[in-house]
C-alpha cells in the first residue's frame, strides 16, 4: 500500500511539472509584448529595458521558468491587468462557487443514476431497461448550455417554480443557497448521471453474475436484499474511478453551465479574462484547473487502492 | 498473422488479435452485427443527415443563412420560415443547415488531426517503450488533466477565434486519448509472434509498426475517434456559445443557442431549433460510437 501511494504521489508531482511547463509554454506564446501591454503608449527606451530586466524577460528562457514556478509554488500567480487584484485572490473567489456546483450535481447525478442503474440491471431488456438506458444517454448527449437554458424556460419562465439565475453561498444563506442551485445542479446533474447509471448498470449485472452472488441466492436471499446488501456496494466502485476520469468534464461543463445561470465562477473568471486579454487570470484559472482534476484523481485513485483490497493489503 | 481460431466461441481470446480484424477480413462479419445494433444504424443515418445537409446546404436551404429581413424578426415557425426567423429576420432552417457544414468540419478535421498525432505518438512509445515511452506517456496524462474546454478557451487566447483556429484547439485536446489507446494495445501486440518474426528477420522498426502493428490496434483506435467526434461538435458549440467560436454572421449551432437565449420568453424557437439539431447530431454519434464500440472491440463484446 505505502509503495502505492507514493508511486502515484511521484507521478502526480511529474504529471504537475508537465503541466507547469506546458502552462508557461502556453504563455508565452500569447502574441504581443507583455512589456509594451505594462507600459502604454508612452515610453522611453530607458523604461523599456528597466521593466525588462523587472521581469526577468532578459534572462534565458529556462531561468524565466524557475523563477515563474517559484512565484506559483508561492501561489503568486501575479495581478489582473484590469481588476487591480492578485490573480490569486480573484482565481479562489470564483472556484469557490465552481466547486459547490460540482459538488451538487455530483448529488444530483447520482440521486438519479443510481436508482436507475439498478432498475435497468434488476429487469434487463424490459421497457424499464430501455427506458432508463434511453433517458441515460439523452441526458447525457444534450449540451449543457443548451440543457439549461430548456430548463429556464420551463421551470423559471413557463413554470415560475425556481430560479434562472444568481448565486448565493451555502454558508451564508442555506436555503436561498439550494433554491437557486436546483436548476444548474439539475443541469450538470443529469450529464453526470447518464454516464453513471450506464456504468451502475453494466457493473452490477457483472457482479451479480459472480460466485459469491449465486451462493447468496442459493442461500435464499431474496432479489432485492441480494442488490443491496450483497451486489451494490461492490458495483458503486467503478463510479470512483469516473467521477476520476470524467472530472475535467465536469468542470468544463461547470464552466457552460455557470454561463448560462449568470453564477460567478471559474468560466465567467475564465471567458471574461480571455476577452479583456487579461493573460495573468486566463493563466491562474488554467493552473487551477489543473491542479484540481490532478488532485482529485490523485485521490480517486488512492480511494480506490483503499477500497480495493487487492491493492490495500500488497 | 493473427491467431483466426476464434469464431463465435471454442477458443477464449488470447490476445486482442485473436479475433479476426478490420485489416484481416472481418468486415462483413462486423457488419452483421452492426446491423443488428439498432442505436448504431440510427446514428448512422444521423451522420448521413448531417454529412448530406452539410454537402448540399446550398440545394436545400430555402433561404440565403446570411441574408437579413427575409421575414420578419423573431417570426415563430410558418409555412414559408419552418423554423422561424431570428432577431435579424434571417431564415432559421437556414442557418441551421449551413450550420450543419461547421459541426461536420470541425467534428471530423479535428478528431482526424488529433488521431494522426496521438496514434503516431502512442505507437512510438508503445513500440520503442524505454525513456521515450515515459516521457511521451507522462506528457500525455499532463495534457488529459487540463479540461478540454478550458484548454480550447486558452488556445483561443492564443491564436484568435476562427474556424481552423476551432479546430485545433479542440484537437489538442483529444490527442492524449488516442496517445494511451494506441500505446496500451501496441503493448500486447508488440509480443505477439508474427512481431517477432519480423524483427528477426529484418524489417525496420517504422516498417514492423506500420506493416504489422498498426493494422493489429486499429479497431479500439476506429472506436475512439467516433466516440470523439461528439466530443468535437460539442465543444466547438461550447466554444460558440461563449462566444469564442467561428466570429458572427457565421451561421454556427452554438451561437444560434446562445443568441437565442436573449429572446427564451418572447421568442422560445430561436434556440431550440438549432439546439434540437445539436442534440440529435450528438445522440446519434454517441449511438454511433457506442454502437462500434460493441462490435468492433472484443474485449467489450458479451
Amino acid at each position: 500500500m505505502l509503495r502505492f501511494v507514493l508511486s502515484r504521489f511521484g507521478q502526480t508531482v511529474a504529471v504537475l511539472f508537465m503541466a507547469s511547463v506546458m502552462i508557461f509554454a502556453i504563455m508565452r506564446l500569447i502574441p504581443g509584448d507583455p512589456v509594451l501591454m505594462m507600459l502604454g503608449d508612452d515610453f522611453t527606451q530607458d523604461a523599456y529595458q528597466r521593466m525588462r530586466t523587472k521581469l526577468g524577460l532578459d534572462r534565458s528562457i529556462v531561468v524565466q521558468y524557475v523563477l515563474w514556478l517559484g512565484n506559483v509554488l508561492r501561489g503568486d500567480f501575479g495581478d489582473s491587468l484590469l481588476q487591480h487584484e492578485r490573480v490569486s485572490i480573484l482565481v479562489w473567489d470564483a472556484l469557490v462557487p465552481t466547486f459547490v456546483l460540482v459538488l451538487a450535481s455530483l448529488v444530483v447525478g447520482m440521486l438519479i443514476s443510481v436508482p436507475s442503474g439498478i432498475v435497468a440491471a434488476m429487469r434487463k431488456d424490459s421497457a424499464w431497461d430501455y427506458g432508463s438506458m434511453g433517458f441515460a444517454i439523452f441526458v447525457y448527449s444534450m449540451p449543457a448550455f443548451w440543457k439549461g437554458i430548456l430548463l429556464i424556460w420551463i421551470f423559471s419562465v413557463y413554470l415560475g417554480w425556481f430560479p434562472a439565475m444568481g448565486y448565493v453561498a451555502p454558508w451564508k444563506d442555506f436555503a436561498d443557497a439550494v433554491w437557486k442551485l436546483v436548476l444548474p445542479a439539475l443541469t450538470l446533474g443529469t450529464f453526470f448521471s447518464g454516464l453513471v447509471a450506464r456504468i451502475i448498470r453494466s457493473s452490477l449485472l457483472e457482479v451479480l453474475g459472480a460466485d459469491y452472488i449465486k451462493a447468496a441466492r442459493a442461500k435464499g436471499v431474496r432479489q432485492a436484499a441480494l442488490v443491496y446488501r450483497h451486489a451494490l456496494s461492490n458495483a458503486l466502485i467503478p463510479v470512483v474511478t469516473v467521477i476520476g476520469l470524467q472530472f475535467g468534464a465536469l468542470l468544463g461543463g461547470a464552466v457552460l453551465t455557470e454561463t448560462v445561470f449568470s453564477i460567478p465562477g471559474m468560466g465567467r473568471l475564465t471567458v471574461n479574462a480571455i476577452l479583456n486579454r487579461d493573460y495573468a487570470v486566463v493563466q491562474g484559472t488554467i493552473l487551477a484547473g489543473v491542479l484540481m482534476v490532478v488532485l482529485v484523481n490523485l485521490a480517486v485513485d488512492l480511494t480506490y487502492a483503499f477500497l480495493n483490497p487487492k491493492i490495500r493489503v500488497a | 498473422m493473427a491467431r483466426q481460431l476464434d469464431v463465435e466461441g471454442g477458443f477464449a481470446p488470447q490476445a486482442t488479435t485473436a479475433e479476426p480484424t478490420l485489416a484481416t477480413g472481418g468486415l462483413r462479419r462486423w457488419w452483421r452485427r452492426f446491423a443488428r445494433n439498432r442505436g448504431a444504424v440510427f446514428g448512422l443515418g444521423v451522420l448521413l443527415l448531417i454529412v448530406v445537409m452539410s454537402v448540399f446546404a446550398p440545394v436545400l436551404a430555402p433561404h440565403d443563412p446570411l441574408a437579413q429581413g427575409v421575414g420578419p424578426p423573431l417570426q415563430r415557425p410558418s409555412l414559408d420560415h419552418w423554423a422561424g426567423t431570428d432577431s435579424f429576420g434571417r431564415d432559421l432552417l437556414s442557418r441551421i443547415i449551413y450550420g450543419a457544414r461547421i459541426a461536420l468540419v470541425v467534428g471530423v478535421v479535428s478528431v482526424a488531426l488529433a488521431m494522426a498525432i496521438g496514434v503516431s505518438l502512442g505507437l512510438a512509445a508503445g513500440y520503442y517503450g524505454g525513456w521515450l515511452d515515459i516521457v511521451v506517456m507522462r506528457a500525455m496524462d499532463a495534457l488529459f488533466a487540463f479540461p478540454i474546454i478550458i484548454l480550447a478557451i486558452a488556445m483561443m487566447a492564443i491564436m484568435g477565434f476562427g474556424v481552423v483556429n476551432v479546430i485545433i484547439a479542440v484537437a489538442v485536446g483529444f490527442i492524449a486519448p488516442f496517445a494511451r489507446v494506441t500505446r496500451a494495445d501496441v503493448l500486447a501486440v508488440k509480443e505477439e509472434p508474427y512481431v517477432e518474426a519480423a524483427r528477426l528477420a529484418g524489417v525496420s522498426g517504422p516498417a514492423i509498426i506500420v506493416r504489422h502493428v498498426l493494422p493489429n490496434v486499429l479497431a479500439p483506435i476506429i472506436v475512439q475517434a467516433a466516440l470523439r467526434v461528439s466530443g468535437a461538435i460539442i465543444t466547438e458549440a461550447g466554444l460558440s456559445f461563449l462566444g469564442l467560436g467561428p466570429p458572427p454572421p457565421t451561421p454556427v449551432w452554438g451561437s444560434m443557442i446562445a443568441e437565442g437565449r436573449n429572446f427564451i420568453v418572447m421568442a422560445p424557437h430561436v434556440s431550440t431549433f438549432p439546439g434540437i439539431a445539436l442534440m440529435l447530431a450528438i445522440i446519434g454519434l454517441n449511438l454511433l460510437g457506442d454502437g462500434l464500440r460493441d462490435t468492433l472491440d472484443p474485449r467489450l463484446r458479451r
